[in-house]
């Protein structure tokens, strides 16, 4: 296809504003997929992408229009991934900028929408949803012709549900964005833009070739990783994978590597063919590192190899995701997981229990310090039971937050972000009714309730975007618990100084109140470094006897003797005391009880 | 050596108490004569385990003294010789007549189901007995020679106050018992009582959680031996050296054989336990044709032996050697609750043994999970 021709595009949109639905009637009305195959939302493929109603691994199209080769890039659409995002906007010419008319536009889709600018991406405009008696398309079109300093008439409108406008926007693309540039006679480029693992052909990269074209069998280099390997097969998606001979300049399509090991190959990395290398990779490749870390432990330990299996095997598709084994005295053998964010956890947990059917315990997420000691060594630390008690300094890690809330709602956000030691950037009206808020934050104020705190405190208005801002120095301190005088691993917390006392209370007097009496007293403490800052006993049973014992009841009383002693020998031990897993549960699951 | 030690079970009541769960039968004056036929071929047929010289005699309910006076006369005359013949008894049954024909049969102790001495917590418990036929019961027992009476009082009663518990306390031992057994009353499941008064008993855990020590406070001030977990006797000192402990129970607490007769009576006797199954009707009917009564056995090996020694030896104030319960115990928990005040190891001329402290009794149960191995 000759690259005037091509047009490289995506959608830009919050969650639930149609992106999906969109993307449906654009398959159907280019009969890319047949209609008896064509099930509701094809691109989004994994079950729980469904069901949250967010696409998490971008995937491409292909499709015919008017003569025309329309590639649709589709992008994650969640916070956490705003890397895997900014890959996606690179390998296209312009985006569609889509806004459900009844709702306006959304911290993410903005944040997206300035990605996309930044890139110079031509944007079409399109209000959604019209069909909803509660739409409001044109203070939406303004809105969005404020925002990017069109005329409101460019707005296109449609239903993506009914399909009305949905060729408009095909022609739009056609009419509006470039076809993509790029030297077809210069030596071969290409961007990934995503990966997945295909169980019997290995990691399959997607890629939009930026120069000159690819050819099956041909040798390749990744530049960035430096990795080596054979194009088993190229192809494009219409939305099924098709082999093609070759990928040419402009075009978007998969290459199948042969690759075992997805970690060889990151998005973000540019494919060269090792016959003719190119000189220079394409810009912007990141090595993304996972910010937010917590442990996971089996509730049964026999379950442990089926944890490691489990991860073994999201990781394939999934290599932002990271692991290392942990043992912890309370909770045994587990592992220690890194992730990009919250919701990155949220759904690794969640594919854990459900495809694996696995029972989890999971730590207090915690993210990655940065901790210089006494003699001047600089370590990350993930894990606060690893956090150096003597230290000269600790970085934490910043983000550049934007929220986006109805005008009444402005001093909720206000009072939260002060609370999480937010420091005010700048206010912006929207609209007449809308206002975006920026913060700066620490992210370890985040990953605990932040999110849900804003949308209880903003009656779900409030949207939530985020960008990393770099390491800086905090006043946090480790917090320890120790039961019975011996410190609780698993329990152990990095927090603000100022917090470090209240929260070290509350999880003393949950402690104190989950854990059963014993026949010693047990002293529950908080304690930073050797200092105590809270302390609750549980105090000794005063009797704990059978009442009565002859002839006719030694057997049962022997039996009931023998039960409890069974059930001991099941329960954590820490400090000579027995804490019954439930206790655990209760102190992990603290603050999504307090969200409550 | 036989079993040196004989219990007699007789099921019947005139009412069966809420909080019972034992194997009663209420009323069935008709049949009382059937079943004390009963005993006696039961007695006969397995009488050849006992050794020739019987220590003691437990005739334990239900409520033995319920039984017909003739029936019971009867029974007593049967019964081998012993040294110490025990009879249980309710209060409102003691009668003159019955208490010289205890006598007369060879009882020489009476246990007293007292239970308290307040009419609102008797009501609770669903007693018949008010305070006054307690006190006129040992009275009576008194004019008849008895000279060993036990009273059982229950704590831990639904609405009783520690004040209740001073005062019922304080009455039994106005009546000068020689021996006292005081329990915490359990709500057992499935009993009428738990049903309708569990959900205030788990309420008053709490406060109710001193009780124990409170009873064994006032019971060894007012010169009582606190020998087991739940029993009490005068000090030898008080009553010119006799030991008033029970000797049939510490049969019991020392892992003794003892031969069971009735409908649901346990034996162990070489190392098997065997327990007669509950049914008033396939216990007689067995019996009247000659046969064993329906039972279910189990074998005890030299583990769970030892186990069960340590369980019943560990309530007794007496040392228990070590190598009697070896096997069974975790030295290493030992050391530990020795450490912690629960627990003393002491070495004697007899080897080393194992007790408890007093804080030890108290927590006994928890004590004996943590020292099982």
């Amino acid at each position: 296809m000759e690259q005037a021709r091509i047009r490289n595009f995506a959608i830009i949109a919050h969650i639930d504003h149609g992106k999906s639905t969109l993307a449906d009637r654009i398959l159907e009305l280019t009969h890319a997929v047949p209609e008896r195959e064509m099930r509701e939302q094809v691109l989004d493929s994994m079950e729980l992408e469904r069901e949250r109603g967010i696409t998490i691994k971008a995937q491409a199209v292909s499709v015919r229009w008017r003569g025309h080769q329309l590639n649709l890039i589709d992008t994650p659409g969640h916070v956490d991934f705003t890397y895997e995002v900014s890959r996606s906007l690179q390998a296209c010419e312009g985006a569609l900028l889509l806004v459900d008319a009844a709702q306006g536009i959304e911290a993410q889709t903005l944040a997206n929408a300035y990605l996309a600018l930044d890139d110079e991406l031509e944007i079409v405009p399109v209000a959604n949803k019209i069909d909803l008696p509660q739409a409001d398309p044109d203070t939406a079109a303004s809105e969005l012709a404020a925002l990017l300093g069109e005329e409101p008439e460019r707005v296109l409108r449609i239903s993506a549900k009914t399909g009305e406008g949905v060729e408009a926007v095909l022609d739009a693309i056609v009419e509006r964005i470039p076809p993509p540039g790029g030297d077809p006679e210069a030596p071969a480029r290409a961007l990934v833009f995503d990966t997945s693992y295909d169980q019997y052909r290995g990691v399959v990269a997607f890629v939009r070739v930026v120069d000159g074209s690819f050819e099956t069998r041909e040798p390749l280099r990744a530049m960035a990783l430096g990795t080596s390997f054979e194009a088993e097969e190229l192809g494009v998606l219409s939305p099924a994978r098709r082999p093609v001979p070759s990928l040419g300049a402009g075009e978007v399509g998969y290459v199948i590597t042969g690759l075992k090991d997805v970690s060889r190959l990151r998005v973000g990395d540019t494919l060269t063919s090792r016959r003719r290398p190119a000189a220079e990779p394409l810009p912007g490749y990141q090595d993304v590192k996972p910010m937010v870390f917590a442990g996971i432990f089996p509730t049964d330990s026999d379950d442990y190899p089926e944890l490691r299996d489990a991860l073994e095997r999201l990781k394939l598709n999934d290599a932002s995701l990271s692991y290392d084994p942990e043992t912890s005295q309370a909770l045994g053998f587990g592992f220690r997981c890194g992730f990009l964010g919250l919701l990155h956890m949220e759904i690794v947990r969640e594919r854990l229990e459900r495809e694996f059917d696995l029972d989890l315990l999971i730590t207090a997420p915690t993210v990655a310090y940065r901790a210089t000691t006494r003699g001047g060594e600089v370590v990350e630390v993930h894990n606060p039971a690893e956090m150096p008690r003597e230290l000269e300094l600790v970085e934490e890690p910043y983000i550049k937050a934007s929220v986006i809330v109805p005008k009444d709602y402005v001093g909720a956000v206000m009072e939260l972000a002060n609370e999480r030691r937010g420091s005010f950037d700048h206010l912006e009206y929207l609209s007449e009714d809308r206002v975006l808020l920026s913060y700066e934050l620490p992210l370890g104020e985040i990953v605990l309730d932040f999110y849900d705190q804003l949308k209880s405190r903003t009656r779900g208005y409030a949207s939530f975007d985020y960008d990393l801002a770099g390491f800086r120095p905090g006043d946090v301190t480790r917090v320890d618990i120790l039961v019975g005088g011996e410190q609780v691993d698993a329990l152990s917390l990095i927090i603000h100084r100022d917090a470090a006392y209240e929260r070290g209370r509350l999880l003393v007097e949950r402690l104190r109140k989950e854990i059963p009496r014993q026949l010693f007293d047990v002293a529950v403490q908080a304690a930073i470094g050797s200092r105590v800052i809270a302390r609750e006993t549980i105090k000794a049973k005063r009797k704990d006897v059978l009442a009565k014992c002859y002839g006719g009841d030694i057997t049962r009383k022997r039996k009931l003797l023998e039960k409890q002693k069974k059930g001991k020998k099941r329960m954590k031990q820490v400090g000579g005391v027995e804490v019954p897993q439930e206790a655990f549960l209760a102190v992990l699951n603290l603050d999504s009880e307090r969200r409550r | 050596m036989g079993a040196r030690h004989l219990y007699v079970h007789l099921p019947f009541c005139a009412h069966r108490c809420g909080y019972c769960d034992f194997v009663t039968v209420v009323g069935r004056r008709e049949q009382h004569g059937a079943y004390v036929d009963a005993l006696l071929r039961e007695l006969a047929l397995e009488g050849g385990v006992l050794a020739e010289h019987v220590e003691t005699v437990f005739l334990g309910g239900g409520t033995p003294t319920f039984t017909g006076g003739s029936e019971l006369a009867r029974l007593l005359d049967a019964l081998p010789e012993t040294d110490e013949l025990t009879v249980e008894a309710n209060p409102e049954t003691v009668t003159p007549e019955l208490a010289r024909l205890l006598r007369a049969g060879g009882v020489n102790r009476v246990s007293l189901g007292a239970q308290s001495f307040r009419p609102h917590l008797l009501s609770v418990l669903e007693r018949r007995a008010g305070p006054d036929d307690v006190r006129r019961a040992v009275y009576l027992l008194r004019d008849a020679g008895f000279d060993n009476i036990s009273l059982d009082l229950l704590y831990g009663i639904p609405g009783q106050s520690a004040a209740d518990l001073e005062c019922d306390l304080a009455d039994a031992l106005a009546l000068e018992p020689e021996h006292l057994s005081c329990y915490e009353l359990e709500a057992k499941p499935g009993t009428r009582f738990t049903h309708a008064h569990g959900d205030e008993l788990a309420r008053q855990a709490d406060a109710m959680e001193g009780y124990f020590e409170q009873v064994v406070d006032a019971l060894t001030a007012a010169g009582y031996r606190w020998y087991e977990t739940a029993n009490f006797c005068l000090e030898p000192g008080r009553v010119g050296g006799r030991d008033l402990r029970a000797r049939h129970n510490l049969a019991y607490w020392w892992g003794r054989d003892y031969l069971g007769i009735g409908m649901g009576a346990v034996s162990t006797l070489a190392g098997a336990r065997r327990r007669n199954l509950p049914g008033l009707g396939r216990y007689v009917a067995a019996l009247q044709e000659g046969r064993t009564p329906p039972r279910e056995t189990e074998s005890l090996d030299e583990a769970t032996k030892e186990r069960e020694r340590l369980l019943l030896g560990l309530r007794l104030d007496e040392p228990l050697p070590v190598a009697d319960v070896a096997g069974a115990l975790d030295k290493k928990a030992a050391e530990r609750l020795v450490a912690g005040g629960l627990v003393e190891l002491t070495e004697n001329g007899g080897g080393p043994t194992v007790s408890l402290t007093r804080r030890g009794r108290f927590l006994g149960g928890g004590v004996t999970v943590e020292l099982l191995a």
